[in-house]
């Protein structure tokens, strides 16, 4: 034992602050909202301190899960949210990764002005999300948001965005590509230059064309960022909450897994904190089972993290 | 599994071909896809800029205009405390922001040169629970969250607020930044030991100086998580005007049935001012930061 912490101990003192932040600030609130999916807290029977009010929710067992995933509309409509859930999150992810390489293989070329470029091009990155969702927002309205403006300048047709339809998700979805696009350009440039010039060159040598290079040098290249962003990209768009939380509201046609635990949890007369909990519950293990195959399928292909 | 923190920053010449070997055509293709790509990244905070100098009333009429009846009277009504105590929110914003940042980066240094250096028994574990940490949507932990500050009696103070961010923030920032510790060579640690430091004075006064451009990145990215926030903001600040941040105090021009949208526009321009700021001087740090780490080969 003491030899072990001989050899480990700094080691140890350097991860204890964050490990103590984590258990305390994250584990442990998280072993309590599983533990509240099995009973029936909410807003009228949590222990109140500030009124002195003792807790009062009783266990209801299974209860919250049976009734989450009967997918029953009172319940949030479990199995159609998720279904919507995939759509928002594949969707987005799909557009931040191609239009994000796209930028970054435009800016890794010598190009005049490319401090410029990537400056703007990083700048919506930059913007508090609440004040992008905002500016959004009014750009959208049917009435005096410039984008219809401009599609009816075009004579086009001009939707209401942010209705009762699926416009609304459209809307949500540009919002969001628009802010993720930034991280994805930027962790792809990274990655775009750490590709060695030789191989280029030994490519051309041989005589590959500008699409066997992109295909044979620059994809491989790029695999190892691109599983981990890939990856953090789908965790963080499933979880997204705030853009649509804020665009949108409680429109159930733009309702995810995450928005909808987030209504349960503030809005109603009686704040229901036992289903929120139970969709945080559902909404880890789908991430969970997801990263785990996302992980044996880069395995199989010889890429371990 | 590592997000590079080189891969975040800016970055070095390209290589790739000439501009002499390129052909008219396809440059005016590539200055014309970025110049729309530009022109999309900017547009929503130019109108915003443009709506900001409009009164409320003209701000939603039917067919926008660049200048409409333009004044600052929002920003002047704004800082003025007319719609709220504004500069009060922008002090709370700035003082927790700032110390997210500190705590965060020197959290995710430790932690981030700890597994890039050690093998020590549990880094692989460490490493993926804070992959796990990312997929718990966090606004479900308000209930428990709340009860634990207010057990540590943090509850309604900014400190608590802090470490709630600093959870979200810290576990991204260790990869971040455990991948830019893998790009300096351990030998920079080796000679360090020889000449007698310490493992915490090699990780002090020798790797961080040079993991600065690592550093600057991790920093804008707990500035930001902590800057734009409003969920946890708004449920353990106390409710009293004073202490509330930007994000939560600017609720206030979104009430009732009509949104007062020049001021809120002006407002926003206030509050993504000082988020630029620290972005641009990241921006300009990481370039020289690169160029200088010429020790990173």
């Amino acid at each position: 034992m003491r030899r072990f912490l001989d050899r480990h101990w700094y080691a140890y003192a350097m991860v204890l602050p964050v490990v103590v932040v984590i258990a305390v600030l994250v584990l442990f609130p998280l072993a309590q909202g599983v533990f509240f999916t099995f009973t029936n807290i909410n807003e009228g029977n949590i222990a109140n301190p500030i009124l002195d009010r003792p807790a009062t929710y009783v266990s209801v067992g299974l209860d919250n899960y049976l009734k989450v995933l009967s997918g029953d509309a009172s319940y949030g409509a479990f199995w159609s949210t998720l279904v919507r859930t995939l759509v928002w999150t594949f969707g987005c992810v799909f557009f931040h990764y191609t239009i994000g390489l796209a930028l970054a293989l435009l800016l890794n070329r010598q190009v005049r002005g490319r401090a410029v470029y990537r400056v703007l091009l990083i700048l919506p990155w930059a913007v508090p999300a609440f004040i992008s969702a905002f500016a959004w927002k009014y750009m959208f309205n049917a009435q005096y948001g410039i984008i219809n403006q401009f599609l009816r300048f075009l004579g086009l047709p001009d939707p209401v965005w942010l209705g009762q339809s699926d416009w609304a998700l459209v809307a949500v979805v540009i919002v969001n590509v628009w802010l993720g696009v930034p991280f994805m350009m930027v962790a792809l440039l990274g990655g775009l230059q750490s590709i060695p010039g030789d191989l280029y060159e030994a490519a051309e040598v041989d005589g590959a064309s500008a699409w066997q290079r992109f295909r044979d040098v620059t994809l491989p290249g790029l695999r190892s960022v691109s599983s981990t962003v890939v990856l953090l990209g789908i965790i963080w768009t499933f979880n997204m909450f705030a853009i649509i939380y804020l665009i949108t509201g409680p429109n159930p046609n733009t309702r995810i897994l995450v928005t909808y635990a987030f209504e349960r949890f503030f809005s109603g007369a009686s704040r229901d904190f036992a289903v929120a909990s139970t969709y945080g519950v559902l909404i880890l293990s789908v991430l969970l089972v997801f990263a785990g195959v996302y992980r044996r399928a880069l395995r199989k292909q010889g890429e371990v993290w | 599994m590592s997000v590079e923190a080189a891969s975040l920053q800016a970055v070095q010449p390209a290589r790739g071909l000439k501009r002499s070997e390129r052909s008219v055509l396809a440059s005016v293709g590539l200055h014309g896809a970025l110049v729309v790509a530009s022109l999309i990244a900017v547009f929503p905070v130019f109108w915003v800029l443009v709506t900001s100098f409009k009164p409320d009333a003209k701000a939603v009429e039917t067919t926008p205009k660049l200048v409409n009846d333009s004044s600052v009277d929002n920003y002047v009504r704004i800082l003025s405390g007319e719609k709220g105590d504004f500069l009060a929110w922008f002090g709370n914003s700035v003082l927790i922001a700032l110390m997210t940042t500190v705590l965060a980066v020197f959290l995710s240094a430790t932690t981030g040169y700890a597994a890039s250096r050690f093998r020590f028994p549990g880094k692989r574990s460490l490493m993926l629970s804070f992959l796990v940490v990312q997929m718990f949507p966090f606004a479900v932990l308000i209930v428990p969250l709340y009860n634990i500050l207010l057990d540590l009696g943090l509850q309604g103070t900014s400190l608590g607020l802090v470490l709630v961010y600093c959870t979200t923030a810290v576990p991204f920032c260790t990869y971040m930044l455990k991948g830019y510790f893998d790009t300096i060579p351990t030998d920079i640690d080796e000679a360090g030991r020889v000449d007698g430091l310490s493992p915490i004075g090699v990780f002090w006064r020798l790797v961080l100086p040079l993991a600065r451009p690592g550093l600057a990145v991790t920093a804008f990215y707990a500035f930001l998580t902590a800057w734009g926030e409003v969920a946890f903001a708004s449920a353990f600040l106390s409710a009293a005007d004073e202490s509330k941040t930007l994000a939560v105090g600017l609720q206030v021009f979104v009430q009732q049935n009509r949104t007062e949208w020049g001021h809120l526009a002006a407002a926003s321009i206030l509050v993504a001012i000082p988020a630029i700021v620290v972005f641009y001087l990241v921006q300009r740090f990481l370039v020289t930061g690169l160029s200088s780490g010429a020790v990173k080969g």
